[in-house]
């Protein structure tokens, strides 16, 4: 009876506020064009404001004796620890580093080549179906795909390459370049898209088969738009939450060493975003933990803002260009 | 027939070629032979990393549903969590997720909708519209777990909301913005500008055009965008994990309005992580039951996104 009542009231409210946006929709035209510029500058507001309030809770820790080496140059992350608490976050940043190389190295070329293909090479329903199945891998939840790399992916590596753990560099490498790989494919194909038709017809009157066309005269054309299509595929797997916390093994470790093969991709590690996704719900709130946790925060939110621009200024540099 | 041409002598008529196809017009030399065997040759080795990028993910999503029906029924999407989570349902995992979307959709919605119009018929070109666009563009790249760090200090610490379904709903808000800004920028921009000219020929003012004549002829592209938000905000994880997102919420069977936006509440795509990660013992086939759930939602309604736009691609006139 009180849930019924509770749901009548609750529509009565919902009907009431739609209402009244209605009537400043329809008659209130200063508020209207006052509202859409205020929401206009929401973005710049709401990128300030992140920066802000993670600073607010990581500052304590940034400036008060923040140990400069002992933060980015050492590899020893003891956040816990009672006696001498240690926050290097070295080996967190080999781990995103190596994941984000593994996926990229499998996203690049596998990336650009599907976006060539949609593109250059197939036809008119091919592509409307590829570019739908692309949709649809965007769309797979992070979480999905970290599901993935423990039930699927994990006794697959352990069978395959005959290691004694599937959650690894390799297994979150592979994941984490599948999410990436929409990102990629999208943005590489505006830029080839982008390319004039003039250019295409041009190349082909002087005798240019396709497969020449794409290398001599698109990728040349496109060069820009492609970078841009790679910088925001790193950022994609840089940022990755859930899909590397699942994946990678959570290990703090350094998967590079001096013997031969240099780079262990069997081996578990720690990113920095499984690392704030791992011990934010542990750290006491105001504790120096969960201040470092928002460093970390501070230094992901530089690592992707330094992506994004540079993509933007590639971008923006050659529409000036043209 | 051209004048040029003696009109005793009728010009041979010219051999049937495929235009495509040089070897037919001249003997192919070696030369050219390659050229075209290289051009195959890359034809099907970028298909190929099309197939070997799209065809797991087809195989993957089935190998998800099918260790999932033994699990899936009716009882399992209506049921309640039993014996620590490991029989049972997923209902009150269900409602948190429509809440927190429904929520933050209505936070989203008109921000979002209105900042496209006013990047698409209000902004000029100059740097400070530039610097929004970035700053759009900024927001769609910010990792996950750093809008949950802004959420933690924004809405939980600094609002005093606590952890709740509305710090949880304003974090999944603020992160999906882009989602609609850029669909509404981009269905207003495909709207002809002749016709915001002809309307200002009788008068009209700026936002009288818009109202009657550009955002009528955009509907289509901005709910499509909204769609896709609610995609996004049903599927994300690390938002809401710090914000308002709860392992186990007790609720009664039956109800449908199980939370107050005050409380927090269990999801999705948590419970996911949840079930999968920190819960040993729980049975397989419902581990894949909640996964096919989340990413058949998500998947159901990408597919009403995109139908609408074939749709609507369908329909243009202009």
């Amino acid at each position: 009876m009180i849930s019924l009542l509770k749901i009548m009231l609750l529509l009565a409210l919902v009907a009431g506020v739609l209402y009244l946006m209605y009537l400043i929709y329809r008659y209130c035209e200063r508020t209207m064009v006052t509202l859409i510029h205020i929401c206009g500058v929401s973005a710049i507001v709401f990128v300030f404001g992140i920066f802000f309030f993670i600073f607010r809770e990581g500052a304590p820790f940034l400036l008060k004796d923040f140990d400069f080496g002992g933060f980015f140059l050492s590899d020893k992350w003891y956040p816990t620890s009672e006696e001498n608490p240690r926050f290097g976050i070295l080996a967190l940043v080999a781990g995103t580093g190596s994941v984000t190389v593994l996926a990229m190295l499998f996203a690049v070329p596998f990336g650009l080549g599907t976006a060539v293909f949609i593109s250059e090479f197939c036809g008119r329903k091919t592509k409307e179906a590829l570019k739908i199945l692309v949709e649809f891998l965007a769309a797979v939840p992070s979480v999905v795909w970290g599901f993935i790399g423990m039930m699927v992916m994990n006794p697959l590596i352990i069978k395959l390459a005959d290691a004694p753990v599937g959650l690894n560099v390799l297994n979150a490498g592979i994941v984490v370049g599948l999410m990436a790989v929409p990102v990629i494919v999208s943005i590489a194909e505006d830029a080839i898209r982008a390319v004039p038709d003039e250019y295409r017809a041009a190349a082909e009157a002087l005798g240019a088969t396709r497969w020449q066309v794409v290398r001599k005269v698109i990728f040349p054309a496109a060069k820009s738009g492609l970078l841009a299509a790679v910088l925001l595929g790193v950022g994609r797997a840089v940022g990755e939450t859930m899909a590397v916390l699942m994946a990678t093994g959570q290990s703090i470790n350094i998967p590079f060493d001096g013997n031969a093969p240099f780079f262990h991709p069997l081996q578990s590690v720690q990113t920095l975003t499984a690392t704030i996704a791992a011990e934010l719900g542990e750290a006491p709130s105001g504790g120096h933990h969960y201040q470092a946790l928002f460093t970390l925060g501070i230094v992901l939110f530089a690592i992707t803002f330094a992506i994004n621009l540079v993509a933007d200024l590639i971008v923006k540099g050659i529409r000036k260009g043209k | 027939m051209s004048p040029l041409q003696p009109s005793s002598a009728p010009a041979p008529a010219p051999a049937p070629v495929a235009p495509t196809d040089p070897s037919a017009l001249f003997t192919a030399t070696d030369r050219t032979r390659r050229k075209l065997l290289t051009q195959r040759i890359a034809g099907i080795v970028f298909g190929a990393m099309a197939a070997a990028i799209l065809l797991p993910l087809l195989v993957i999503l089935g190998y998800i549903f099918v260790r999932a029906l033994p699990a899936l029924d009716w009882g399992f999407v209506t049921g309640l969590p039993e014996q620590g989570m490991r029989a049972g349902g997923i209902w009150p995992a269900l409602a948190g997720t429509a809440y927190l979307v429904v929520f933050s959709l209505l936070v989203a919605a008109p921000i979002g909708v209105m900042a496209g119009i006013y990047l698409n018929e209000f902004a000029r070109d100059n740097w400070f519209t530039r610097a929004v666009n970035l700053a759009v563009v900024n927001l769609a790249g910010v990792p996950s777990i750093v809008h949950a760090l802004f959420g933690v200090g924004a809405f939980v610490v600094f609002a005093g909301l606590g952890k709740s379904i509305l710090a949880a709903s304003l974090t999944l808000a603020v992160m999906t913005l882009p989602v609609i800004i850029v669909a509404t920028k981009e269905a207003l921009a495909a709207v002809p500008r002749s016709f915001r000219e002809a309307c200002w020929n009788l008068g009209a003012s700026r936002w009288q055009v818009i109202r009657t004549i550009v955002l009528p002829n955009s509907f289509g592209g901005i709910l499509t965008g909204l769609i896709l938000e609610v995609c996004r905000a049903a599927g994300e994880t690390a938002p809401i994990m710090f914000t308002g997102a709860i392992v186990f919420k007790a609720v009664e069977s039956g109800q449908l309005l199980p939370y107050n936006p005050t409380d927090q509440c269990m999801a999705l795509s948590y419970h996911l992580h949840t079930v999968a990660t920190q819960i040993p013992g729980v049975p397989e086939p419902m581990l894949y039951a909640t996964a096919a759930v989340l990413v058949g939602f998500v998947l159901v309604f990408n597919s009403f996104a995109i139908a609408m736009r074939v749709r609507l691609r369908a329909k243009k006139k202009w």
